[in-house]
């Protein structure tokens, strides 16, 4: 028994040897640590708390269970507006993804002037969703847009106006959602694509591998980090999609384009009923908390997996 | 010796940038010719012209025969290993060694029987169904050159494929590749700046600066007959003692010293006046007991001893000139020491001082 005790102290002692507590750099992110923490952590408690109470215009603390819950999913106007978060985070996601890498690979075909291209794709992710929808409601506008001009110019039963119409709407959206995010997924897709070794280029090449199967079955495997952060990225904007409905269609035609975002601000704000925004922001955090928990478990198991074939 | 890979000509320009320039060289059928060279010397360039990776300018590149010049690098006939492996990371070995007969449209005996003959050869069965990133760099060189083994191919290159392997390793995969070259006898073009591996591996040595194939002949010629100063510079550790002074028919004088030459083979005769360099390999130079014997002796003092284990390198001078020599580390040697130095001109070098061009 002795044994075993000294042993495992003789073990440890190294380990505890080395982890020292690093004062400078909790010094320095506390800050940091307060604000996100007193911001985010305990802002999202006392939203969860809130969504379980029956808070009208102020927030309060009398309980009603889960009749917000029932109540929010049982309102047409929430089940149009998860509806429509589901088409559009669909649609623009995979477009996006798909749109995003090709421009990555055109980027990666040294081509001349790669800088200015890039500066052009990058722009609109620079600029407030509420430009952009400012813009394309612009653009789409039926009086003013693209349909005006092009009748201008002599064909003149052309018609491109989604935006009014309640069946196509949203595809109005989700172009605007399109031109503003593919151009930071093919810059993420872009450095990934260049952390590839060129050496493996040259070894597929040797191995007569075509050009599009490279990119299939070896590129894009190796690109996992990139993608995870394309992924990440993406589906945080498109849960909180608001401002760029909001400037586009605040909703409408009728509750057509209706987003969950824009649900939990009118019920907080106009309707005076924080419990039951504060149901629908819960709802909105869930599937990022899920994707989250997901991620951390799927890499805890990698990691523990490669430790133990090493 | 019948040819293997043939260049004709070749020439590689970058825009206005000739790489290679008028390039020509001839490898025989099962001959390992190792490309040596500082790091931007157009080795690895060569390399690639070869493989069809790089576009040549001007030129013909033949392999077994058959004009490659504008085929695409899988119907040339070659294999090729990287220094960084190159292996596809998300694919097991086994994947790694066969999507490219896979994507050829093989048939799938066929295929498995390519594998397990390269795994067999390679000793990589054990390791078949693992990923690159759960292998060591020695296992992952060899499933690289088990990639270019199951391509059947005449040719194998080779592009500094030990470099990014520690020392032990690197020795240990070098005496593999020799046995691989010697069961397969295979064609094999070898790129490396590590002259160990070069004097070691090959058959030929071509010595390469700045685009030109300086010498191209045996690992034996290229040490002890470097046809200029940069070959005679770049091969040797320690490197060879270059003594400056001038070359008067049979003697070669610094000051007031006078080396008779004797017995040395000069290029062409009549070689007349004119200032010289005398290279002298280190462990051609004798001490003690053994330098009586030599034609030529000194006495000299040492001036640093630096003890190697299998033998000692002594720093000493001659006219003013400093020189290291190399001796059995048996010899007692101390700083300040008075010795005598020896040694036979006959078997040094000699080159013009102006060209640099062995004389």
């Amino acid at each position: 028994m002795t044994d075993v005790a000294t042993t495992a102290i003789a073990v440890e002692a190294p380990a505890r040897r080395k982890r020292r507590i690093p004062y400078a750099a909790i010094i320095g992110t506390l800050p940091m640590i307060i604000v996100s923490f007193s911001v985010f952590f305990v802002a999202i408690i006392f939203v969860v708390i809130w969504s379980f109470t029956n808070s009208g215009m102020f927030p309060g603390f009398n309980f009603v269970g889960l009749a917000q819950y029932t109540r929010l999913w049982s309102t047409s106007l929430w089940q149009v507006a998860v509806n429509n978060i589901w088409f559009f985070g669909v649609m623009s996601l995979c477009v996006n993804l798909v749109f995003g890498f090709l421009l990555a690979v055109f980027m990666d075909q040294n081509i001349k002037h790669e800088s200015v291209f890039r500066t052009i794709f990058l722009y609109p992710f620079s600029m407030s969703l509420v430009v952009t929808g400012l813009a394309w409601q612009w653009i789409l506008d039926p009086n003013l847009g693209l349909q005006e001009s092009i009748r201008n110019l002599g064909w003149t039963d052309f018609a491109l106006a989604p935006l009014v119409h309640r069946e196509t709407a949203i595809y109005g959206l989700v172009v605007a959602g399109i031109w503003q995010g593919s151009g930071v997924t093919m810059a993420i897709m872009l450095a990934g694509l260049r952390g590839v070794d060129q050496e493996v280029w040259k070894a597929a090449k040797i191995d007569g591998i075509p050009t599009w199967r490279t990119y299939l079955f070896i590129v894009i495997p190796m690109m996992r980090g990139a993608l995870g952060t394309v992924l990440l990225l993406q589906l945080t904007g498109i849960v909180r999609t608001f401002d760029l409905v909001y400037a586009m269609t605040s909703g409408g035609p009728g509750i057509a384009t209706q987003m969950p975002a824009m649900y939990v601000i009118s019920f907080i704000t106009v309707r005076l009923n924080v419990g039951q925004g504060m149901a629908a922001a819960t709802m909105l955090l869930l599937p990022i908390a899920l994707i989250l928990i997901i991620r951390a478990i799927v890499t805890t198991v990698q990691a523990r997996r490669r430790g133990i074939n090493a | 010796m019948q040819t293997s890979v043939s260049v004709k000509n070749l020439t590689l320009a970058f825009g206005a940038v000739k790489v290679l320039e008028g390039l020509n060289l001839d490898v025989g059928t099962g001959e390992f010719l190792v490309l040596l060279g500082p790091s931007g010397c157009g080795k690895s360039t060569l390399l690639n012209c070869l493989a069809g990776l790089l576009e040549i300018s001007e030129g013909q590149i033949f392999i077994s025969g058959k004009n490659v010049t504008w085929e695409e690098p899988k119907d040339r006939g070659i294999g090729m290993v990287f220094q960084s492996y190159a292996l596809y990371p998300q694919m097991t070995v086994e994947r790694n060694l066969s999507f490219g007969l896979r994507v050829s449209g093989m048939p799938r005996e066929e295929i498995e029987k390519r594998v397990a003959r390269a795994s067999e050869i390679l000793q990589i069965q054990p390791l078949l169904k693992r990923k690159p990133a759960e292998l060591s760099g020695g296992q992952r060189q060899r499933v690289a050159i088990g990639r270019a083994l199951v391509r059947d191919v005449d040719v194998f290159l080779f592009d500094e494929p030990l470099s990014n392997l520690d020392a032990k390793l690197r020795s240990d995969l070098r005496v593999e590749i020799k046995r691989l070259h010697q069961r397969l006898k295979n064609t094999m073009i070898y790129v490396t700046h590590d002259q160990i591996e070069a004097m070691t591996l090959a058959d030929r040595i071509a010595i390469m600066r700045n685009g030109v194939i300086q010498q191209l002949d045996t690992p034996h010629a290229v040490y002890n007959n470097p046809v200029n100063l940069f070959v005679a510079g770049f091969i040797g550790s320690p490197t060879m003692n270059f003594l400056n002074g001038r070359i008067d028919g049979s003697t070669f004088s610094i000051d007031a010293l006078n080396i008779p030459l004797g017995n040395y083979k000069f290029e062409k005769d009549g070689v007349g006046k004119l200032d010289g360099i005398l290279g002298v390999r280190p462990e051609h130079i004798a001490v003690g007991e053994d330098a009586k014997k030599m034609p030529f002796q000194l006495d000299s003092e040492i001036e640093i001893v630096e003890p190697m284990g299998s033998d000692t390198v002594g720093w000493t001078k001659v006219a003013g000139q400093s020189v290291t020599f190399r001796c059995s580390s048996d010899i007692p040697l101390a700083p300040g020491q008075k010795i005598t130095i020896g040694f036979d001109p006959a078997r040094g070098s000699l080159f013009d001082a102006q060209s640099g061009v062995r004389v």
